[in-house]
């Protein structure tokens, strides 16, 4: 029996969270292990016998993570992972329980890719925290980043690897893989908007003269977000995808605010989205059938996809209607864009709640992170990425369930897909590296002097 | 940049409450709604998933539920499925609950029915997977089976009811239909069955006993006629007539004839009694206008005319022109001219006439019963109206006998059974074609069952098919499977 010595060493009051994030991740995955349990009950009646199996080599990944981040990062947040471990297990759960619908083994499923991307995304996710071991780094590669993102956006457009799938120019091929480059561009852009804007902030926001109550920059400093806004309209119209280009300038205009501090900024970025908005309502067919399907979804003659869904969660009601006892295949999409509808209807209205929750944790821990970062480069990326998150769960779940017209966005880590999920737990990764930087205690960092003399240090606002 | 980035997060929360508002919205509040809207499928899979109730005939089920592997759990088999389509109706996925009981009793046989509300809350608390009520109803499968082989493959109608009670004992309309093909999960067979049905000129779906196009009566009118004039008190069974060789319609030059021209008596004055016997057209035409168009009126709705009867599949009512003419006057009087009927209802008129005079209400359901087997409703006779004095029904009865034993009815006379009866041969359209008619009950001395027969001319060419040639047989097979000797 050791007794506890008294110390007068106060970094020892900082608590890494490590042992918190263990117990957590544990119960996220008992969590899932219930869910898949009681799919398998649902549906046939009798115990899945692969349970530890599946549940084993789910459970591997996140746990392997946290031995990673308490070797690479112990101070980060000890909620990002275990929430992330959750919703990604429920959104395997869900796709199994579809897979199960629609006749398809454990095996032969979508739910088996799933799970391999999955580890590739974890993977992914430990090796940024490797590589990363400072995210101010990123800085450097700020211009890198933005050709990065914009070859990404642009290559579906490619014609031998660009693949249109339902009407829009999203994938491109490599292999016996579909992958989504826009979801990777996502992370390339926000560094890029990140390191710009922490250079060029003090001209945007303190330089123009000020109308009527606001302070309008001057019309060179206007150059960047016409260039943002240029760059969505262009998704929109050659790859006929609202959602992305929703998501990019909204991502944009955020960052544009934190940065700046100027209201103005979210007051030119809302003018112009209407104008683009308008545009694109005039000009292009599809836009206006969105619009006309969200005001009646009902409507004869045209898509019952929205009526479809609501459908569904209103079949589920209060309560859902369990596990695998609903009907979640006859709505379409119902792993992917409407994964969503397929757990309204079958975890309710409940379960819907919880999980727009646990959303809204992980994006309250990530703009948290971005108000205790010790510099502009962090915080901007930080608020970046954990808006990035909202505005996606709004811009797809507000879709189905007619806050806003329907767009196709994936729903983070639920929807099958592996591009979203790689691109989601990098950000997560990027998130609690940036954490970990923030919540590092001073003696530890004087300890680790190679840090600092790699990177040095920055006067924090 | 932290005060913008903690309005950001304001921002994402609101976008979360958003989120949670609409959520409800559509989950809690409209929810309701969006189930009952038309086409939701998983409304129509939850339909599914409960054991719709059997619909039984003494005992037999000819429509039922039958457990299956597939989504929908459970699939309606019509055993006996052209027999009874017109009695069962459908229960199809796409179509839902149509025709027949299936849909008259939709509720009851799906569970849904307040009449079952304690049983629901039973089967929640004892884990009773939810099941629907049978139907016990009261056709008599040996008269069903008759009146369809007898019908074969003709167009047309037969019904038969208790004189006694007003319980259906056989209700046939042809051309019929298989309702299996409808329930089928083959969900693109169904479709095609479905237009096929549809679009099929004969009108398979169309049950003809009681919600078809109406008849017009043809001669067996003839017997409400005589009805309101032994009411009346101006005429007696041996009271004579005016009947030539032909009748001119009042007003014009047109001369009504006897059918085949022959003549009705000898001395141009055939009596009432007569008349009926021998289906005497210008002797009716020439009562009808003595009678007045109120007097017919009045009594055919005492018999069941302008009514709205659920039996419980809603029977279309039959009419008697509003304002006819004289000469429209005079032909209602055979039964022609807009007077309109459902073989139903000519079959409560033979009941009626069977029963001393009182109709009684037609029913179909005997006997609904929970999954528990326990009686929730139990369908007893009830008395419609009073047609006729017992003694008028009498002096009808002794007429209709006659009809059959030496009249225009004789096809339906059964050896050892006292048979009553009416032929009628309606035309229709400007020339040519006719339905054949024939209306009944047997025995005569104790009635057992009434009925009504309607063969439609198949074509245009009339070729002499009289309700006498055509429908009596019918009958006659009816009579003979459903008189207990």
């Amino acid at each position: 029996m050791t007794t506890a010595r008294p110390s007068t060493v106060t970094s020892l009051h900082v608590r890494s969270g490590r042992l918190v994030e263990l117990v957590l991740v544990l119960f996220a995955i008992g969590i899932v292990a219930l869910a898949y349990v009681n799919v398998g009950i649902a549906t046939r009646d009798a115990l899945p016998t692969d349970v530890w199996w599946h549940v084993g080599i789910f459970g591997a990944f996140p746990l392997a993570l946290h031995g990673v981040l308490r070797w690479r990062a112990r101070y980060a947040d000890p909620l990002l992972l275990p929430l992330a471990t959750l919703l990604n297990g429920l959104g395997l759960v869900m796709i199994h329980r579809i897979d199960v619908a629609r006749g398809l083994g454990a095996t032969e499923g979508v739910a088996s890719r799933q799970l391999m991307w999955t580890g590739l995304a974890v993977a992914m996710a430990a090796a940024t925290l490797v590589v990363v071991r400072d995210h101010r780094v990123l800085r450097r590669y700020t211009f890198t980043a933005m050709a990065v993102g914009f070859v990404l956006l642009l290559l579906p457009m490619l014609p031998v690897v660009g693949q249109e799938i339902n009407g829009s120019r999203l994938w491109v091929r490599v292999g016996p893989l579909s992958l989504q480059p826009g979801e990777l561009a996502k992370i390339a852009l926000t560094i890029f908007f990140a390191g710009y804007l922490v250079s060029t902030r003090d001209a945007l926001s303190l330089v123009g003269r000020r109308f009527l109550g606001l302070q309008l920059p001057r019309a060179r400093d206007l150059g960047p977000i016409l260039v943002a806004w240029g760059l969505s309209v262009l998704i929109l119209v050659l790859q006929r995808d609202l959602g992305s280009s929703l998501l990019f300038f909204g991502l944009f205009v955020a960052v544009l605010y934190v940065a700046t501090e100027r209201t103005s900024w979210i007051v030119i970025g809302m003018a112009l989205f209407v104008a683009g908005a308008v545009l694109a309502w005039q000009l292009f067919g599809h836009v206006q059938q969105r619009v006309t399907l969200w005001l009646d979804p009902f409507a004869a003659g045209q898509s019952d996809q929205v009526a479809k869904g609501l459908m569904g969660l209103a079949h589920g009601g209060i309560f859902g209607t369990g596990l695998g006892e609903g009907y979640p295949t006859i709505t379409y999409f119902p792993a992917s864009d409407y994964i969503v509808a397929s757990f309204g209807e079958e975890l309710g209205m409940i379960g819907l709640f919880g999980i727009l929750v646990l959303y809204g944790l992980l994006v309250e821990r990530g703009l948290r992170t971005a108000i205790g970062a010790r510099e502009g480069f962090g915080k901007l990326l930080a608020a970046g990425m954990s808006f990035t998150v909202a505005l996606q769960v709004f811009v797809i779940v507000g879709g189905i369930t007619r806050v806003i017209p329907l767009t196709g966005l994936t729903t983070p880590f639920l929807s099958s897909g592996g591009s979203s999920l790689l691109a989601n737990w990098v950000i997560v990764a990027l998130l609690l590296r940036i954490s970990d930087h923030a919540r590092r205690p001073v003696s530890e960092r004087r300890q680790d002097p190679t840090k600092d003399l790699a990177h040095p240090r920055e006067v924090a606002r | 940049m932290n005060t913008p980035i903690r309005r950001l997060a304001v921002v994402a929360m609101l976008m979360f409450a958003a989120l949670l508002l609409s959520t409800t919205w559509i989950q809690f509040v409209q929810a309701e709604d969006l189930r009952e809207t038309p086409g939701n499928r998983r409304t129509l899979i939850e339909g599914y998933s409960r054991d719709r109730g059997a619909i039984l005939v003494d005992g037999t089920a000819v429509a039922r539920s039958e457990r299956t592997d597939d989504e929908l759990e459970w699939i309606r088999r019509y055993d006996q499925a052209t027999r009874y389509a017109h009695v069962t109706g459908y229960y199809s996925f796409t179509y839902g609950a149509g025709l027949g009981l299936e849909r008259a009793r939709n509720a009851v046989l799906a569970g849904t029915d307040d009449s079952l509300f304690y049983q629901r809350v039973t089967d929640l608390l004892t884990g009773e997977p939810p099941a629907g009520a049978s139907l016990e109803i009261t056709i008599d499968p040996d008269v069903q089976a008759a009146a369809q082989q007898a019908l074969g493959d003709r167009r047309g109608a037969a019904v038969a009811v208790d004189p006694r009670t007003g319980a259906i004992l056989a209700m046939v309309s042809s051309p019929s239909f298989d309702p299996n093909t409808l329930s089928s999960h083959q969900l693109a067979a169904v479709d095609e069955a479905f237009v096929a049905l549809t679009e099929d000129p004969a009108r398979p779906l169309v049950n003809r006993a009681l919600a078809g196009d109406l008849y017009p009566p043809g001669s067996t009118y003839k017997l409400v006629v005589a009805a309101a004039a032994l009411e009346s008190g101006d005429f007696q069974p041996d009271s004579e007539l005016e009947g030539g060789l032909t009748y001119t319609l009042p007003g014009t030059t047109t001369e009504l004839p006897n059918f085949g021209g022959a003549a009705c008596d000898p001395q141009d004055r055939p009596t009432l009694a007569e008349s009926v016997r021998v289906s005497c057209n210008t002797s009716f035409a020439w009562l009808a206008g003595e009678l007045g168009a109120d007097a017919l009126r009045e009594q055919s709705q005492d018999f069941g005319f302008d009514q709205d009867l659920q039996v419980p599949m809603t029977v279309t009512p039959s009419t008697y022109p509003e304002a006819p003419d004289d000469a429209q006057l005079a032909l209602t009087g055979i039964g022609q001219h807009e007077v309109r009927v459902t073989p139903l209802q000519v079959a409560m008129i033979s009941a009626a006439i069977a029963n001393e005079g009182v109709v009684m209400e037609p029913y179909l359901v005997q006997t609904v019963r929970n999954s528990d087997l326990e009686v929730i409703e139990e369908t007893g006779p009830g008395q419609l109206s009073r047609a006729v004095s017992g003694s008028t029904a009498t002096a009808l009865r002794d007429m209709m006998v006659s009809a059959v034993e030496s009249g225009s009815g004789q096809a339906a006379a059964l050896p050892g059974v006292a048979v009553a009866g009416k032929t009628g041969t309606a035309e229709f359209g400007t020339e040519g074609a006719a339905h054949g008619w024939f209306t009944g009950f047997a025995p005569a001395d104790d009635p057992q069952i009434a009925l009504a027969v309607v063969v439609e001319s198949a074509t245009d060419d009339w070729s002499g098919e009289t309700g006498g040639v055509v429908a009596a047989p019918v009958a006659r097979a009816m009579f003979e499977a459903g008189v207990q000797r």
